[in-house]
């Protein structure tokens, strides 16, 4: 365990602590909303992006796997929970059918579609969230990985996917509600979703979450394994005359990837109240990347921090002066390709390196 | 001196040929049909039925016009002198119009004048007879629509009236309606079998919806049953043959489209490795070019509209292609080598223009015009060809074959080939590749700057212009296979007309997705493209 925590990962996480109890409180009557209450949904909304960040770093930063596609994983956890949230309102819906959603109804949609069945359960609905898009990784990598799709061609295949996807979530025929989406959702476990107890608990919910990721992300590229895919990543052809299946480490870290952005679009969704097809826009996934690049690739930390900046950014300028937040990330994708290759995180490492290089050498200078 | 003397004369003399041109033949035949229109207010039906016949026998010019008003019950006959009127709606009442001089009465009272009574045989007559004199109208657009309106009605009444006026046609089209209404009349009427026969075949070989429908009652008559409906089978698949033609037609120029937007990436993506996803957005530039060029002609030289796009083209690749430029010494050479930056940064600056435009020019989409040239549509059999896609078409494949001519003869195209072939090497053989690099994107933009005066005479010309095309764009270059221009039009046009092949099967959302998972499953197994590079340069 100690392994696995080092200062960075150690300061990150008690500070992920320190907010994931302080703000509820803040935000509760006890306190007299010392921070207005819509503030843990959005910040949890944040912690959200974050583990999206984290999942997408594992495979960009650790393994080369650029994926353009990984706002379809986040969409579809987001979509299984949706459906039980669906199937949780039950006849509260404006048809009052006890079974059908209200788009079903309005359809003229008999019977559930069998794809729909068993989302009536927390549990199934939970195993959902991951298996959907990992399966969907895993068939997607086993294929790309195995022809040996690589570089820029991957990352165009995985934004065709998504785009595919989301022309295909669009169709009403499709039965997941066509371009509205999902929404009106009333409760979750049968606790209210507008209550300020539940919007705490997914905060609290999302942030365990993101803990959770970090961790395993970092036990997955500390382990033997992710000496391999760090091979990958710097020289494909060499790793693979050296014996190792290229392909299996990549699809096993694809495929874990998926599944963990799925769990945040999971958890993303009750806390925003709906999911609709332009999450899986191919705009969204490469804003995913961006968040990685400026926090810094190969880190894990930095990923969720640059998750946190950005969209803070977006939320901050969207709403103060909404022409400017595509030249600001745009310039964003720029500046950080260009000048910050290893991120805001890099820089500092290399900053601090190189003071410490400037310290020890004074210091020699004063011993001789 | 001739002339001179005969001037004085020349004004009587036209006067006199005037009135014996006019005055003779009209006097000739008119006396029959005023008598005839006349007479029509009295006797019994029956007379009247006979007076009805007569007048369209005459072939006067107006006799149309007052079997018309007599149908309508608008011809009445004033009870005072007793002459024949037509009532006209106007804003204070009926107004009168005499019927055979044309001269307007003016305003009638109500109960002056009384109405020409018609039953429901005389009614069907009238209509018959209308129909005929029309088909006798000197305008050959009334003979045509005359000929098409019988033809739908296919009253065996007209029959004889057809074979009049098909004896006096002489333009081909109009004789061909002619005979082919004729025929629809044929085959409800007790003929020999052998003429109902030859009508079958005119309407086989006319051979489109309408012929179907004309045949399909009589497809059980034990007479022609066998021959109508080996008739309908025939139409039926020439119209799926037509209707796969159409397809083919929309696929192309869908593929014209998707190769102008593509080419450009492709040449980018081959000599350099490098994705270019402000692509779409150069596109979109070219298309603002144009709608700027076009704005600026209507406030300063509206009579050059027609050349506008003309003038826009060599705008267009000026700016796309200096925007171009300008990203490649900016941005894309300080990221060589690091594909997936340049994929990243180059998405940056797509922004950047997006909003740009937004700002300029506003979010909503702008109108850019057709020029007339561009305008309309024609048909070939039952295929409709608009002229502004049949336009793209052939600009598509001009730009293709002069990109083909710059990189196979020029010199430019020679070191640009080398580039992409062996950057090392060609370096090694003094080609400046950074330069070239510079050109080569600039080119690349150039033709998305293309494009955009392409596509603007056939999208919409926002903002979003150049997202909705960069995925396709993409898929096709990496269907085709980067670095070969003959990738990218094999994808474009394969992608295009596979894709409105599906259309029909699948509807537009569905063909378009399998369309995708085709592309993903075809990189399977050509993970280079159909045209893929092969060699040690390739694996660089």
């Amino acid at each position: 365990m100690a392994r696995l925590i080092d200062r960075r990962m150690g300061v990150f996480l008690a500070g992920l602590f320190i907010l994931t109890v302080a703000l509820p409180m803040a935000s509760s009557a006890a306190a007299g909303q010392l921070v207005p209450a819509y503030l843990v949904s959005l910040v949890g909304k944040y912690l959200c992006y974050a583990l999206l960040a984290v999942a997408l770093d594992l495979v960009w930063g650790f393994c080369g796997i650029l994926s353009l596609g990984h706002g379809a994983f986040f969409a579809l956890g987001g979509y299984a929970m949706g459906m039980y949230l669906m199937r949780q309102i039950g006849p509260r819906g404006v048809y009052g059918d006890p079974v059908l959603p209200d788009f079903m109804v309005f359809l003229n949609w008999q019977e559930l579609p069998w794809f729909w069945l068993g989302f009536d359960r927390f549990w199934f609905a939970a195993l959902m969230v991951m298996a959907a898009p990992g399966l969907l990784a895993f068939v997607f990598g086993w294929f790309a990985f195995r022809s040996r799709v690589s570089g820029v061609y991957l990352s165009i295949i995985t934004q065709a996917m998504t785009y595919a996807l989301m022309l295909a979530f669009f169709r009403n025929e499709m039965g997941f509600g066509g371009n509205n989406g999902l929404t009106d959702f009333k409760d979750i476990l049968g606790l209210d979703l507008t209550a300020a107890s539940t919007r705490t608990g997914l905060f609290v919910a999302s942030a365990v979450a993101l803990a959770g990721g970090l961790m395993i992300a970092r036990w997955i590229t500390a382990s033997r394994l992710g000496r391999v895919l760090v091979a990958i990543r710097d020289a494909e052809e060499r790793t693979r005359f050296l014996g190792y299946r290229v392909e299996h480490y990549k699809l096993f870290v694809f495929t874990v990837s998926a599944a963990m952005a799925g769990v945040a679009g999971a958890l993303y969704v009750p806390q925003v109240g709906i999911i609709n097809p332009g999450e899986f826009s191919p705009a969204n996934s490469i804003e995913i990347v961006i968040w990685v690049a400026l926090g810094g690739r190969g880190t894990l930390i930095g990923a969720a921090l640059g998750a946190f900046l950005v969209t803070l950014a977006k939320t901050v300028l969207t709403g103060w002066l909404p022409e400017l937040w595509l030249f600001a990330l745009g310039g964003l994708f720029i500046m950080v390709t260009l000048w910050l290759p290893g991120g805001v995180l890099g820089a500092i490492e290399t900053g601090l390196t190189r003071l410490r290089a400037f310290a020890s050498m004074r210091t020699k200078e004063i011993e001789t | 001196m001739k002339i001179v003397l005969c001037l004085p004369f020349r004004p009587y003399l036209a006067a006199l040929l005037m009135a014996l041109l006019v005055v003779l033949p009209a006097a000739g035949r008119t006396a029959g049909f005023e008598e005839l229109v006349e007479r029509l207010p009295h006797g019994s039906y029956a007379d009247r039925a006979k007076v009805i016949d007569a007048i369209s026998r005459t072939g006067d010019p107006r006799a149309a016009e007052v079997l018309n008003a007599l149908l309508e019950g608008r011809l009445h006959a004033r009870k005072d002198d007793g002459r024949i009127v037509i009532l006209v709606d106007s804003a204070g009442g009926a107004t009168a119009i005499d019927a055979l001089s044309g001269e307007n009465l003016g305003g009638v009272l109500a109960g002056s004048t009384e109405k020409i009574k018609t039953n429901n045989r005389l009614r069907g007559m009238l209509r018959t007879a209308i129909g005929a004199l029309s088909l006798m109208s000197p305008d050959r657009e009334t003979r045509l629509m005359a000929a098409q309106s019988v033809f739908a009605s296919g009253d065996p009444a007209n029959i004889e009236a057809l074979d009049a006026a098909l004896a006096a046609e002489s333009d081909r089209q109009v004789a061909t309606a002619l005979a082919e209404a004729r025929a629809v009349a044929i085959l409800d009427t007790d003929a020999p079998v052998e003429e109902k026969r030859a009508a079958v075949a005119i309407l086989r070989a006319r051979g489109d919806a309408a012929a179907q429908a004309a045949l399909a009652p009589h497809a059980s008559d034990p007479a022609i049953g066998n021959e109508v409906r080996e008739a309908l089978s025939r139409i039926e698949q020439a119209q799926r043959v037509w209707a796969i033609a159409q397809n083919v037609w929309y696929g192309l120029s869908l593929g014209s489209v998707l190769m102008l937007a593509a080419i450009g990436l492709a040449i980018t993506f081959g000599v350099m490795g490098v994705i270019n996803m402000a692509h779409g957005e150069l596109v979109m530039l070219g298309a603002y070019t144009t709608f700027a060029v076009q704005e600026a002609i209507r406030g300063a030289a509206p009579w050059l509209f027609d050349w506008s796009l003309l003038i826009a083209a060599p705008l267009a690749v000026l700016v796309a292609g200096s925007v171009g430029i300008a990203i490649e010494r900016g941005i894309v050479r300080h990221l060589y080598g690091r594909p997936l930056e340049t994929l990243l940064a180059t998405w940056g600056v797509s922004l950047i223009l997006q909003q740009a435009v937004r700002t300029i020019f506003g979010p909503n989409n702008r109108e850019v015009g057709n020029p007339s040239w561009m305008s309309g549509a024609f048909e070939i059999g039952q295929m409709t060809v608009t002229w502004s896609r049949l336009w793209i078409l052939i600009f598509a494949l001009a730009v293709f074959f002069a990109l083909l001519l710059v990189l196979r003869r020029s010199f430019f195209g020679l070191q640009m080939r080398a580039v992409t072939q062996n950057r090392p090497m060609a370096a090694e053989m003094g080609i400046d590749t950074g330069r070239i690099d510079a050109l080569t994107f600039g080119l690349g933009a150039g033709i998305a700057g293309l494009a955009g005066v392409a596509l603007s005479q056939i999208d919409n010309v926002s903002p979003n212009l150049g997202q909705s095309y960069i995925v396709d764009s993409f898929m096709v270059v990496v269907f085709g296979g980067a670095g070969n221009l003959w990738g990218a039009f094999a994808g474009a046009f394969g992608l295009g007309i596979t894709n409105k092949l599906l259309e029909p099967w699948t509807g537009a959302v569905l063909g378009k997705i399998l369309m995708l998972v085709f592309i993903i499953l075809f990189i399977q197994k050509r993970p280079r493209g159909l045209f893929a590079l092969r060699g040690r340069a390739a694996e660089a």
